[in-house]
């Protein structure tokens, strides 16, 4: 349950784009959750909407794009979904894949009112 | 009122990645070699650091950084040992992060070969945060069962060691080291893996050659 810590760390980026932009509010926050970033998007969500209480966010949406751990075989070069965290190329059976995506945990963008 | 839509693209645990690399470029600097050991609790990280501290306490110089929620009973279990701890008292949070480590590290003294650090115990929020560390342990326990790896990946994935520890309850218990040794590798091929008995001490000299040639390693990038 580090969520609220992470939701904490959210808020700090978020007040700072607010005043960067003169922002009266903030309508939308989206984040970008990998399947491999050891978080709960549902708990994020409950998080989020505790902390937003008093805050320019209070009436913002949270919108989260759940990214799958996305790999590539470093030996038969093929991409491929992996689900169940399994590092083995389920083509070759090769145990060198890189990662190309599923380790996110990203604020991708933000509505403001401005 | 106008709406403006504005890209943003920050990692959320940004600021904490920040003060864990400053962290490692200094102990890097001073030839330190640091690690994080992560499990749930009751796993044997403490005593795993007392049997360490008995091995490697008269070659080396070794310090620890305690992580709980609560008490100084695992810093106290380590001095004890003659070993140099501190207490991070998180108060509730269920895992370490870099800026608490920031905390106490003008009091570690430059001239130590080990730093090691042990997490909150628990197997999940700890391998989110990076602390600056060079080796990352996860210890498993054999009253825990030969199915964790898997469900819980991410300690495991973030792992560079694998310690399967209480191996003195190996006759006594359905554990089967083989599985879990299998299970671990699927997730992540490059995990070393051990398998020790902090307790009795079986297994505990080769997880310190281990340790002991990282550090000649660290060293031999700095020379």
């Amino acid at each position: 349950m580090h969520e609220l810590s992470i939701v904490a760390n959210l808020f700090e980026i978020l007040e700072e784009k607010a005043k960067e932009q003169k922002a009266k509010k903030i309508v939308m926050v989206k984040l970008q959750v990998g399947a491999l970033s050891g978080v709960v998007p549902e708990f994020l969500e409950t998080a989020f909407n505790i902390y937003k209480k008093d805050t320019l966010a209070d009436k913002a949406r949270l919108e989260i794009k759940k990214i799958p751990l996305r790999v590539q075989c470093q030996k038969c070069r093929t991409e491929m979904v992996k689900d169940d965290f399994v590092f083995i190329c389920s083509k070759c059976g090769a145990k060198e894949l890189k990662t190309l995506s599923g380790t996110e945990l990203l604020l991708e963008k933000i509505e403001l009112e401005v | 009122m106008e709406k403006k839509e504005v890209l943003v693209l920050e990692e959320l645990l940004g600021s904490n990645k920040k003060i864990a690399s400053e962290i490692r470029k200094k102990l890097k600097e001073k030839g330190i070699m640091t690690i994080n050991l992560l499990s749930s609790p009751g796993a044997g990280k403490t005593t795993l650091l007392e049997r360490i501290a008995e091995e490697l306490g008269p070659e080396c110089k070794m310090a620890v950084i305690e992580g709980d929620i609560e008490t100084e009973r695992d810093s106290e279990r380590i001095r004890a040992k003659g070993i140099p701890a501190w207490q991070i008292i998180t108060g509730g949070a269920c895992h370490l992060e870099a800026k608490m480590v920031a905390k106490v590290f003008s009091e570690i003294p430059a001239d130590l070969d080990f730093l090691f650090i042990e997490n909150v115990g628990n197997l999940v929020c700890p391998a989110s945060y990076d602390l600056g560390e060079n080796i990352r342990c996860v210890i498993l326990s054999i009253p825990e069962g030969d199915d964790k790896p898997k469900k819980y990946p991410k300690a495991f994935t973030t792992s560079d060691c694998l310690i399967i520890n209480k191996a003195d309850l190996l006759p006594l218990l359905p554990f089967n080291k083989e599985n879990a040794k299998k299970e671990a590798l699927e997730i992540n091929p490059k995990l070393k893996i051990f398998v020790t008995s902090a307790l009795k001490g079986s297994g505990v000299r080769e997880l310190i050659d281990y340790f002991l040639s990282s550090l000649h390693k660290l060293r031999q990038e700095n020379a």
